[in-house]
């Protein structure tokens, strides 16, 4: 025992004179330098942008700083608060806050904020100098964004115009799209066999760009039905779709002329869940022995279920969306497909009427000019010159 | 409980199964029965995800200016009186346009600018021959596709040749995507084998 306690003893007079004789050393990282903090541009207000020069500590070979701890105060001597932290070798941070004034991390524009950068080590801090005052303030235009408004600005113009010509009686030629000229013959084929049609609008909701051109051809095939007599069902996934579908098949009955013939009870909703949705179509389609089976608008991983089905009913189908994922799916199992934009195409060629085909003009011209830029646009990439690349960069 | 709940999904699960045979009187009890389940859940969930926190709590709140999406609501529900349906129109009319409207800003900058920018790339990287073709053949696939998707000009000649390449490009991507699609399903397949073999019957581990 006595032992013991002599060997611990001179291992604390051994601990104690090196303590003495070496000089500690200093753990405390070089602080950040050059903090600056200004309001975060085209943003709305609700931040503040803090950069700093890295400590001299932090770097592939002195690799004591990990991670950077960014600090507010209202007032300079006041009580600064963690506001975030980056990892080490970041020298930027945003201090976003809440737009909403009940919001607990509600950001406060227009006043003043006061910031401090910690270089962190693991066990050991320095900080910099305080920073400020800077004030967040919301801009009225986001510049980052110019692209976008002069995009929009030409295209609407663009469309614009061709309405206008169509509107004043120019002729504007659409190519044949193989999917739409086989309408008819389908229709015809529903008439003939005393069978029904099925039209799918697909999951998208009213407001996708391929269900509203889905609702255009839906009313030019409600007319034509009209016009054979033949039955069409519309089973929808979504309540305000069904809504659209009902008024359009009305119209279309309504051009006919047989106004009489509609039948509500045939647009009708079955469930917004998407299999269940499927399953219910699935069981339509052979129970009701449709002759022809329209997909057109937004699918996802229901397409093939649904046209396989469709398929071995023996119906003839004819799809189209712009899911590119579900494209496949309609190419291999169905009869004719409209790829990606030919459903947009489609409507404005079945329905010619001059705001359709302004617009798809439009789209057209609008190719064309993206077609020239891509040119352009490689060949000054292969040059090195980078400024094409820029007119096209948004900022999100 | 656990046991009760085994057997009903699989039981349900070999209803689904069924239609691979043909329609009958268990896949239309199935079919019904998912139906009937999914349109109430979506409307039990709409009412507490949408209808409360989005509406009720903030008119609760005194945020009264939400009662102008709470009568474009109830214009929807006067479809339902054949006289004065007409006014759901000025709904449907507000969704469909304000909608379309917000959406033409993303799809402008998603399928149109970033597809663009990702497309301005060198045509020749020196000493790099297979980025050199990787990038010829995302700038050839992308200019040809877009002349297969030009409407206003018959596909003709040298353009027709063009469209017909950009038709090429695009039945390649789709039948590299209709493969990856095939695998991925095969696994939900797979699952499902397995909680039939594995969960209820107990057949592999």
């Amino acid at each position: 025992m006595k032992k013991t306690k002599a060997v611990l003893f001179s291992i604390l007079i051994i601990l104690f004179f090196f303590n003495l004789s070496f000089p500690q050393e200093n753990l405390s990282p070089l602080p950040p330098t050059e903090v600056r903090a200004s309001d975060t541009p085209n943003d709305n207000g609700h931040s503040i942008t803090v950069t700093w020069k890295l400590s001299g500590d932090d770097g592939a070979d002195k690799k004591n700083v990990v991670a950077y701890e960014i600090l507010r105060s209202d007032s300079p001597t006041g009580e600064f608060i963690v506001r975030g932290m980056v990892p080490a070798g970041n020298n930027t941070y945003q201090d976003r806050g809440a737009k909403e004034k009940e919001d607990k991390n509600y950001f406060h524009p227009h006043k003043d904020f006061y910031y401090k950068v910690r270089a962190k080590t693991l066990n050991s801090y320095s900080e910099s100098e305080v920073a400020g005052p800077a004030q967040a303030y919301g801009e009225w235009f986001h510049l980052g964004k110019l692209p976008v408004f002069v995009g929009t600005v030409t295209f609407t113009i663009m469309v614009l115009a061709f309405i206008s010509l169509a509107r004043k009686g120019k002729e504007f030629y659409v190519r044949p799209l193989a999917g739409i000229d086989a309408v008819d013959d389908a229709i015809g084929r529903a008439t003939e066999m005393g069978r029904p049609i099925l039209y799918i609008l697909g999951l998208g909701s009213a407001a996708d760009i391929a269900t509203i051109a889905s609702f255009t051809i839906l009313n030019r095939i409600a007319k034509k039905t009209a016009e054979h007599k033949t039955k069409i069902i519309v089973p929808c996934n979504d309540p305000i779709v069904m809504s659209v579908a009902q008024e359009t098949v009305k119209a279309g009955y309504l051009d006919a002329g047989r106004p009489d013939m509609y039948k509500e009870e045939n647009i009708f909703y079955l469930t917004s869940m998407q299999f269940a949705y499927v399953a219910a179509v699935n069981g339509i389609m052979l129970r009701e022995q449709t002759a022809t089976n329209f997909y057109l608008g937004k699918f996802y991983a229901e397409s093939l279920i649904l046209a396989e089905t469709g398929s071995v009913a023996g119906s003839i189908q004819i799809s189209g969306t712009d899911e590119i994922a579900q494209i496949p799916f309609f190419v291999a199992a169905t009869d004719f497909t409209l790829i990606g934009e030919e459903l947009y195409a489609a409507s404005a060629y079945l329905g010619r009427e001059p705001l359709l085909l302004g617009a798809l003009k439009a789209q057209d011209l609008a190719k064309a000019i993206v077609m020239i830029s891509l040119a352009l646009g490689a060949l000054a990439a292969s040059f090195h010159l980078g400024f094409f690349l820029k007119l096209f960069t948004v900022q999100m | 409980m656990e046991t009760i709940g085994i057997w009903i999904a699989a039981l349900l699960t070999l209803g689904i199964f069924s239609f691979l045979y043909k329609d009958n009187p268990f896949y239309k009890f199935c079919e019904s029965l998912f139906v009937g389940i999914s349109a109430g859940y979506w409307f039990v969930t709409t009412f507490w995800q949408v209808f409360m926190p989005k509406l009720a709590d903030n008119l609760i709140a005194g945020r009264f200016y939400y009662m102008i999406g709470a009568i474009f609501g109830v214009l929807m529900l006067l479809r339902l009186f054949p006289k004065i349906g007409w006014l759901s129109r000025w709904s449907l009319a507000l969704v469909v346009g304000t909608t379309a409207g917000l959406y033409f800003t993303r799809y402008l900058v998603s399928n149109g600018m970033v597809q663009v920018q990702n497309t301005i790339i060198p045509l020749y990287v020196k000493g790099n021959l297979s980025q050199t073709i990787g990038n010829l053949v995302i700038v050839i696939g992308t200019f040809s596709g877009l002349i297969y998707f030009f409407f206003s000009k018959e596909h003709k000649g040298a353009f027709g040749g063009l469209a017909k390449l950009g038709i090429w490009f695009l039945m390649l991507s789709f039948g590299a995507s209709f493969g990856y699609t095939v695998m991925s399903r095969m696994s939900l397949l797979i699952g499902r084998m397995d909680y039939l073999l594995g969960t209820w019957l107990g057949l592999i581990r």
